[in-house]
């Protein structure tokens, strides 16, 4: 079997299914990617398992050579847990987007992340509604003109990343659909993480909110506009290395700063991945005012509900296999006749 | 047809030895009445008499005390012959305050029995229950058996050495007056006084003063001079088939039933639950019984719940998950999942009053035309319904067995009075039943997700971490071929119609349905489903002691239906239908087939009496004679 998984390829791991995305979706980009992590991951292919819900991210296990259910509008995380739960030995991934994650599944969202459930959860968002033709989402910015709010939308969005540490997530990191190197490292580190491993993705809508990210995915101008945070590093950004996040201890907030002068990398803020409150504060960093974070944002070592699980059934089974019969004629008992 | 009452002519408390008697503890909802009627049921059951119970409850857990809506009662009927219900009328009513007596006195017999504690009629408690003057004192009691004390204060005596607070010491008050109904009908106590001491194990001096005030009640009773007609009462040993029995409820015969249908298949299960009133305790019974091969999820809310049972199911493990009608709606989308995926799920629905949270502790069938019904597209699955508190034990088994045979989700109905009700039980031999294994399919030549059975059309179950079985399934329509995705016309056609076939292929392999009681054909058949079992069964039972040609017949399998039921119906000329709800199981038979069957129904939370149901058999025969 060893043998096997060595010789796997991304090509093992595609399915002879036509890809239905619409051309120069992002959702081609994380597919590629996935693929192409599978076999480095050493495992057979057999025990992995992709769930999804509903939306265009959902349809991605039709596309991997794997265990796949592609099930019903944001209750993957449920049926993950499920699959999870009946068998600890999978590999459990959940796919889902900012409508399936995050409105009507949101709720479930929390819990498998305060459970924290060994899994990886891939969030794509393209903040819009794809499959049912673009309206605004959670994540939509506030303003966004979709056919459900021609005059803008008036909702606040939500910022996913915030939300799973809010909720007690133990693994939190973000990255970008077309940056495969880097999208694969964060999603490599989420599967070795113990626990549930939450990956946003932001990922480009090329139909209905197009170039949303562009600033952010730019080659040229990405570095203005985003910050690759790495443990243990000082938070450096810009096109040209000159800025960077400090944290103002007066009113604990972050503060972007340009280097030269009076300040110098030893005044930036170390980017410290077990350190939570640090990761909200990153994690909660938008536009105009501050780059976009991308990364692991926070990761920390805790016990996770299935592991758990399986320490008190042993406990509890330790005493050999329960007797139904015993059970049955256990308590007070009496004959007749 | 309206829903009208013959009383029955039976007075129980006339002679020293009584074929059978209704007892009924009612208190305030913190008063321990529950526990009370647990315990002198135990005894009961010892004795060796017939008996069914209804606790009845109000949602509030702590109502304001004295409140007539905060009234929690017990009523156990016992007897020597074969009982199936909990009585139409109390012969004797344990009333701990005012509330309880004038929410309960209506359904007392005349000349029936009254223990009240007077300690607890007081002007404030009198007025909370309405009452203008003392019933203890303003005669209105006159036409029964009225034994009134102070309990509190003999309460208070007996349990004075133990060192408890003056309101420990009263909430043992409730085992002072179980003691004196032991000494009435003369049960043993030594059960209860084990159940005492495993109850309060770690708190020794509440278990010596509630055993303390059971003996100083029973005592009493012994030692006091009671009035003229109260006396002890000897109710004779039940004559029930040879084997060894136990007491069991609803609840715990559905638990065990799971249990008991893991092991016959030979695979783990996982119990996903989201507590709701009165479906909670299956998830309580469940997790306590770990050690067998079920393991148990308290979702976050009811779809979790599902989610997680259909997540197992996929797993290769059997996924339940149990609620009560609110919860069972929640779970709607996630059941059409499991049909459309052909995953096996066993949904438990403990129906109660509806709509919406509508009467969440009292026991209703109004869920029956959902668990048809109630899904998007045409969605069919199995429903069974279980007709007596020991029927939800071979039920449970037989939603497995449905579930993993067929690759289909099952409804397993049962309801609020079977959930909470309790009957003698005789032990199955769990040996003898015949085992159902599950083979997961493993071979990888030529395998697709869409194979199926030939015979039953359930498709392969073919778990992860097999290898060579990757495939994906879901909820978008499959190739009947291969299994991917297809939007095909003609293949939406062929799969519905083999998810029509799947089901009503079950009929085939389902038993007969058999009558109960009476003729195979004749003038009147009572067609029930669920707990109504035990009023029919009596009602149908006095009614051939006329010499009238009545049937019961009671259908468990409501989805498909036995496949010779529309030929047993044909041959009966007057068809009755009693429900607990507007007429749900009676528009499946007419529709199904084209009978002019009648229907009764009563949705006011409580079960049948055997009285309506007698009542509305007469008037069956009535127009059946005006036809002649």
């Amino acid at each position: 079997m060893n043998n096997l998984i060595a010789t796997l390829t991304p090509k093992d791991f595609a399915t002879d299914q036509e890809v239905r995305w619409c051309p120069g979706c992002g959702d081609y980009a994380i597919l590629k990617t996935i693929q192409k992590l599978m076999p480095t991951l050493g495992r057979p292919k057999e025990n992995q398992v992709f769930v999804s819900g509903i939306g265009c991210s959902s349809r991605f296990p039709y596309y991997m050579n794997t265990f796949g259910f592609h099930s019903i509008h944001g209750r993957a995380p449920t049926i993950a847990t499920g699959v999870k739960l009946a068998n600890p030995e999978l590999d459990v991934w959940v796919v889902t987007g900012d409508g399936d994650g995050f409105s009507i599944g949101g709720n479930h969202m929390l819990h498998v992340l305060r459970r924290n459930v060994d899994m990886q959860i891939l969030l794509f968002n393209n903040e819009i509604y794809g499959l049912t033709k673009g309206q605004y989402s959670p994540t939509s910015k506030q303003g966004s003109k979709s056919p459900s709010s021609p005059q803008g939308s008036l909702d606040n969005p939500l910022i996913p990343a915030v939300v799973a540490l809010g909720a007690g997530a133990s693994y939190v990191a973000r990255s970008i659909d077309t940056e495969a190197n880097h999208l694969s490292e964060v999603i490599r580190r989420g599967y070795s993480h113990k626990g549930a491993a939450f990956i946003e993705i932001l990922q480009n809508c090329p139909i209905y909110n197009d170039g949303n990210f562009a600033q952010v995915k730019d080659k040229k101008a990405a570095g203005d506009f985003r910050v690759e945070l790495e443990h243990g590093k000082p938070i450096i950004f810009g096109k040209e290395k000159n800025k960077g996040i400090c944290l103002n201890t007066q009113d604990l907030q972050l503060e972007v700063v340009e280097l030269g002068g009076d300040i110098s990398q030893a005044d930036l803020l170390v980017h410290n991945e077990n350190n939570k409150t640090q990761a909200q504060m990153l994690s909660a960093m938008s536009g105009p005012d501050f780059p976009v974070a991308v990364g692991v944002i926070y990761r920390e070592d805790k016990s996770g509900y299935v592991e758990d699980v399986q320490v008190q059934l042993e406990q509890i089974r330790s005493g050999g296999k329960a007797s139904l019969k015993r059970l049955l004629h256990s308590g007070h008992t009496w004959t007749a006749g | 047809m309206n829903l009208v009452e013959e009383v029955l002519n039976e007075h129980h408390l006339e002679e020293k030895t009584v074929v059978d008697v209704v007892v009924r503890f009612a208190g305030d909802s913190g008063d321990g009445m529950q526990m009370s009627g647990a315990n002198f049921t135990q005894a009961t059951a010892l004795y060796g008499n017939d008996l069914s119970t209804f606790p009845d409850f109000p949602a509030e857990i702590r109502a304001p005390v004295g409140s007539t809506f905060g009234v929690s009662s017990f009523q156990i009927y016992f007897g020597a012959e074969d009982v199936t219900t909990c009585g139409d009328a109390i012969d004797v009513l344990v009333a701990m305050n005012p509330a309880a007596l004038t929410t309960n006195i209506h359904n007392l017999i005349d000349g029936g029995m009254i223990i009240v504690d007077s300690g607890s009629f007081s002007d404030k408690n009198l007025r909370k229950a309405k009452y203008e003057t003392n019933p203890l004192e303003d005669g209105s009691l006159d036409a029964y058996r009225v034994l009134d004390i102070d309990i509190s204060h003999h309460v208070l005596a007996a349990v004075e050495s133990y060192g408890l607070g003056h309101k420990d010491a009263l909430r043992c008050k409730n085992m002072w007056a179980l003691g004196l109904v032991m000494w009435l009908f003369d049960r043993d106590r030594t059960a209860t006084i084990e159940s005492l001491r495993k109850k309060f194990a770690k708190k020794t001096a509440v278990a010596d003063a509630n055993i303390a005030a059971l003996n100083a009640g029973h005592a009493y009773a012994e030692t006091v001079e009671l009035p003229a007609g109260i006396h002890v009462y000897k109710v004779p040993k039940a004559r029930l088939a040879a084997g060894e029995y136990r007491n069991i409820t609803g609840t715990e015969a559905l638990a065990w039933g799971l249990l008991a249908g893991a092991e016959l298949a030979d695979i783990d299960m996982l119990f996903a639950s989201y507590p709701i009133t009165p479906a909670t305790n299956v998830l309580h019974e469940l997790s306590g019984k770990r050690d067998f091969r079920v393991n148990t999820f308290q979702a976050e809310d009811e779809i979790a719940a599902v989610g997680a049972a259909i997540g197992a199911s996929f797993a290769g493990s059997l996924g339940v998950t149990s609620s009560s009608g609110p919860g069972i709606a929640l779970k709607a989308e996630g059941i059409a999942l499991a049909a459309a995926a052909e995953l096996p799920l066993v949904v438990a629905n403990t129906q109660r009053g509806g709509p919406s949270t509508g009467l969440p502790t009292k026991t209703e069938q109004s869920d029956l035309l959902m668990s048809m019904y109630g899904r998007h597209g045409d969605t069919p699955m199995p429903v069974i319904a279980a007709c007596t508190p020991g029927d939800c034990f071979e039920l449970a088994i037989e939603a497995v067995r449905l579930a993993t045979q067929y690759m289909t989700p099952v409804m397993l109905l049962t309801d609020g009075y079977l959930a909470n009700a309790a009957e003698p039980w005789k032990i199955p031999d769990v040996d003898k039943f015949e085992a159902f294994p599950v083979k997961h399919y493993d071979n990888p030549v030529g395998f697709m997700p869409s194979m199926r059975d030939e015979r039953t059309l359930a498709r392969v179950w073919a778990k992860p971490g097999t290898p060579g079985m990757e495939h994906r399934i879901g909820g978008i329509e499959r190739s009947h071929e291969t299994g991917n995705i297809s939007y095909d016309p003609d293949n939406h056609q062929k799969m519905t119609d083999l998810r029509k076939a799947k089901i009503e292929g079950i009929a085939k392999e389902i038993p007969l349905q058999e009558v109960i009681l009476g003729n195979e054909s004749g003038k009147v058949a009572v067609v029930g489903w669920g707990s109504t079992f035990g009023a029919i069964h009596q009602a149908v039972k006095r009614i051939r002691k006329e010499g009238l040609d009545v049937s019961h017949i009671h259908i468990r399998y409501i989805s498909p239906l036995p496949r010779n039921l529309g030929e047993l119906l044909a041959g009966f000329d007057k068809v009755l239908i009693p429900e607990m709800n507007t007429g749900q199981l009676i528009r499946l038979i007419r529709a199904e087939f084209l009978i002019d069957a009648e229907g009764l129904s009563k949705v006011s939370g409580q079960p049948f009496k055997i009285g309506e149901v007698i009542a509305a058999i007469h008037e069956e025969f009535a127009k059946l004679e005006q036809t002649s």
